[in-house]
């Protein structure tokens, strides 16, 4: 019998440390999956975030390095430019992206540099116990918005991938979801496409994966794909809102 | 040639092709020097969006197994520490150039020395050191940035230069030597892609567990001890007779010279000690230089960071007393010379 | 044709169920007993009328299944 489906190998044997139903496991195995498939493992950087991705580098099977909070594209470009012949990428959350990191992903796209960046936006902090995030949703109840998100005393979430089009240098920029398989297929080949990008030296791409954070939502795993579905997916559309065809 | 473009040519001369900055006065020359000059030969220079994304671009840099360089004036300094901290924790060599200005805060533009404590007492969060270089002339700044790169990758840590912005404006003549890199230096550690390695590299600095961090702690320990016993460097001059020594760094060790002469014309027997390294604190060498002296005179611009390392040193030896300008204002040979004569009459030095 | 075999690493799952929800043939369920790190596994409970789909295996986020196939001529 031919295996069609099993462990990537630009994963390590390493037992994930995520909630059950955290959609980060997911996200790991399809990034694996196309660094496999492009023949990118051996020549690839990965840099971790602070999150519950910390460990990414116990996960990802290719030479990683853990970047302060916020700082990942920044440690990208630093490699990037030593090592124009290296794939990186960086692998970041809401708060690690969206927050204190938000000049240095702006930047980095500004540049055009040629990196792939994940950003996996679960609308929540989830490492340090469920705070709200600059995408939380407005009425989402976080652990510092108890009486959920009030847009007259915080704002409004922010759309990362719209932000980032308005950036000439963002090559190709895209919003996913892993909430059910279609969608999961789909993220794949946006992060095969992102990835495809980089080895073609065309710029700087970004693929934001809506998923869930069961845990912080106080959700079951199952119910949380709804809040994906239903509420995420309102606010923040799915889509290509950069296109390398257009990037230039 | 300009004290700032010479920490640029010296950096190429001694193999290192990257940069990574941000402007900032007194020490935006530097930046746009290599900004002409990195292209020139291939290597890469890169204005970062802040001082913050700068040293992270120099952590990465770094990780893959580089020479590579930073460097801004005191505040930005202070916003690099974080970044620090995650090179001396992840053990990677690296320059930071440190043209020192007059703070706290916005501070002023002027020179200053008042960020001897944030660049010897390791500056950012945890145990760590960095080797500090303070040159004096703008011929060492060339050696001291040449040799900095080598002690960077010999002891896998972050090195700081500390200037300030008159050694970074002076013209003087220099020489460059013989080129040098850091091709015989061990990178099998280096995130370069695994390239047929059977094992990933990792360059982090996380360890949860309390156990494993306290043996990586213990491990940068034995490292600090290790540059301590070996790496201290200081100069001395007219100490072997001094009554008075004066104990100064930088620019400053400069003018305690012409103090120190106006003071030896009057027949009072006086002496500079100047540290090269501030950390490793040359003690030893200051103990040595102080043999005959009857009291210390520290002198920096700034209210007095260097003075307890004087101290320290000494160990209750001898009185130490501190003489500092502060806010970008210059000490005079006069002054210094004043306070030479004064502390000579106190000590009981002959005339 | 082709047959297929679609076996499940018990000692991974975390019991999130999302492949049982995903399964469009509905024969994913959750096992009565508890794993090492105490949660209820997935099983197929009835292999007979797996049709390969694969979607169980593309909604875990944690690699406990593994698809074999095999073309039957």
């Amino acid at each position: 019998m031919a295996v069609v489906f099993d462990r990537p190998k630009s994963l390590t044997d390493a037992k994930f440390h995520y909630c059950p139903g955290c959609h980060h496991g997911i996200i790991h195995r399809l990034v694996a999956e196309v660094l496999d498939e492009l023949g990118l493992q051996d020549r690839t950087v990965g840099i971790a975030p602070v999150g519950c991705a910390v460990f990414a580098y116990d996960y990802f099977d290719v030479d990683c390095i853990e970047a302060a909070h916020g700082r990942a594209p920044a440690v990208a470009t630093g490699v990037k430019r030593t090592r124009p012949d290296t794939i990186v990428f960086s692998y970041q959350g809401d708060g690690d992206l969206a927050s204190i990191g938000m000049a240095e992903i702006v930047h980095a796209a500004a540049r055009s540099e040629n990196i792939t960046v994940i950003f996996v936006n679960n609308a929540i902090y989830g490492m340090t116990g469920g705070q709200m995030a600059p995408t939380t949703l407005i009425g989402q109840k976080t652990t510092t918005s108890p009486l959920g998100r009030k847009s007259e005393l915080t704002g409004y979430p922010i759309k990362v991938c719209e932000l980032l089009a308005t950036l000439p240098g963002a090559t190709y920029l895209a919003r996913t979801s892993v909430h059910d398989p279609k969608n999961v297929r789909q993220t794949k080949e946006a992060i095969k496409k992102a990835f495809q990008l980089q080895v073609e030296g065309k710029g700087f791409s970004l693929v934001e994966v809506l998923s869930a954070c069961p845990t912080n939502w106080h959700m079951k795993p199952v119910q949380a794909l709804d809040f994906i579905k239903n509420d995420m997916m309102d606010y923040f559309p799915l889509g290509q809102f950069k296109s390398p065809e257009e990037a230039k | 040639m300009k004290g700032n473009e010479v920490i640029g040519e010296a950096a190429i001369k001694a193999g290192c092709r990257y940069f990574f900055g941000y402007p900032i006065t007194p020490q935006s020359e530097l930046p746009e020097y290599l900004s002409r000059r990195l292209p020139e030969i291939g290597g890469v220079y890169l204005q970062a969006e802040s001082e913050v994304a700068a040293i992270n671009m120099v952590y990465g840099a770094a990780a893959t197994g580089v020479r590579v360089m930073t460097s801004s004036s005191s505040p930005g300094i202070s916003l690099k520490q974080e970044g620090i901290s995650y090179i001396a924790g992840s053990e990677l060599p690296c320059i930071i150039v440190n043209i020192m200005r007059g703070g706290p805060g916005l501070g002023g533009i002027q020179p200053s020395q008042s960020d001897y404590f944030q660049a010897t007492r390791g500056g950012g969060h945890g145990d760590y050191y960095l080797i500090v270089l303070a040159p004096a002339s703008v011929q060492e700044i060339a050696d001291l940035v040449k040799k900095g790169f080598d002690l960077a990758e010999k002891y896998r840590n972050p090195v700081m230069i500390l200037g300030d912005g008159m050694l970074g404006q002076m013209m003087e003549p220099v020489d460059f030597g013989v080129e040098t890199s850091g091709d015989s230096f061990d990178k099998s550690w280096a995130t370069t892609g695994k390239n047929g390695r059977k094992k990933s590299n990792i360059v982090n600095s996380l360890y949860l567990k309390p156990e494993e961090l306290e043996v990586h702690n213990r491990e940068l320990e034995k490292k600090y001890l290790e540059i301590k016993s070996k790496e201290t460097m200081a100069e001395s001059y007219l100490t072997k007779d001094a009554e008075i020594v004066v104990a100064a760094y930088g620019m400053t060790a400069r003018i305690a010279k012409s103090a120190v002469d106006m003071a030896r014309e009057e027949g009072i027997r006086a002496g500079v000690f100047r540290p090269i390294t501030l950390w490793p604190y040359p003690e030893k060498e200051l103990n040595a230089a102080t043999v005959s002296a009857k009291g210390v005179l520290t002198v920096e611009m700034s209210l007095g960071q260097m003075v307890e390392d004087v101290k320290l040193s000494l160990n209750g030896r001898l009185p130490v007393e501190f003489y500092g300008r502060v806010g970008g204002m210059v000490p005079t040979a006069r002054a210094i010379f004043e306070e030479i004569k004064r502390m000579s009459e106190k000590f009981g030095g002959v005339k | 044709m082709s047959k297929v075999r679609v076996t499940f690493n018990e000692e991974l799952c975390k019991g999130c169920e999302l492949c049982k929800n995903a399964c469009p043939k509905g024969i994913i369920e959750m096992a009565g007993y508890i794993n090492a790190m105490g949660y209820h596994p997935a099983k197929l409970v009835n292999p007979q009328e797996c049709v390969g789909c694969g979607f169980c295996a593309l909604m875990c986020p944690d690699l406990v299944i593994k698809i074999e196939k095999e073309e039957i001529k």
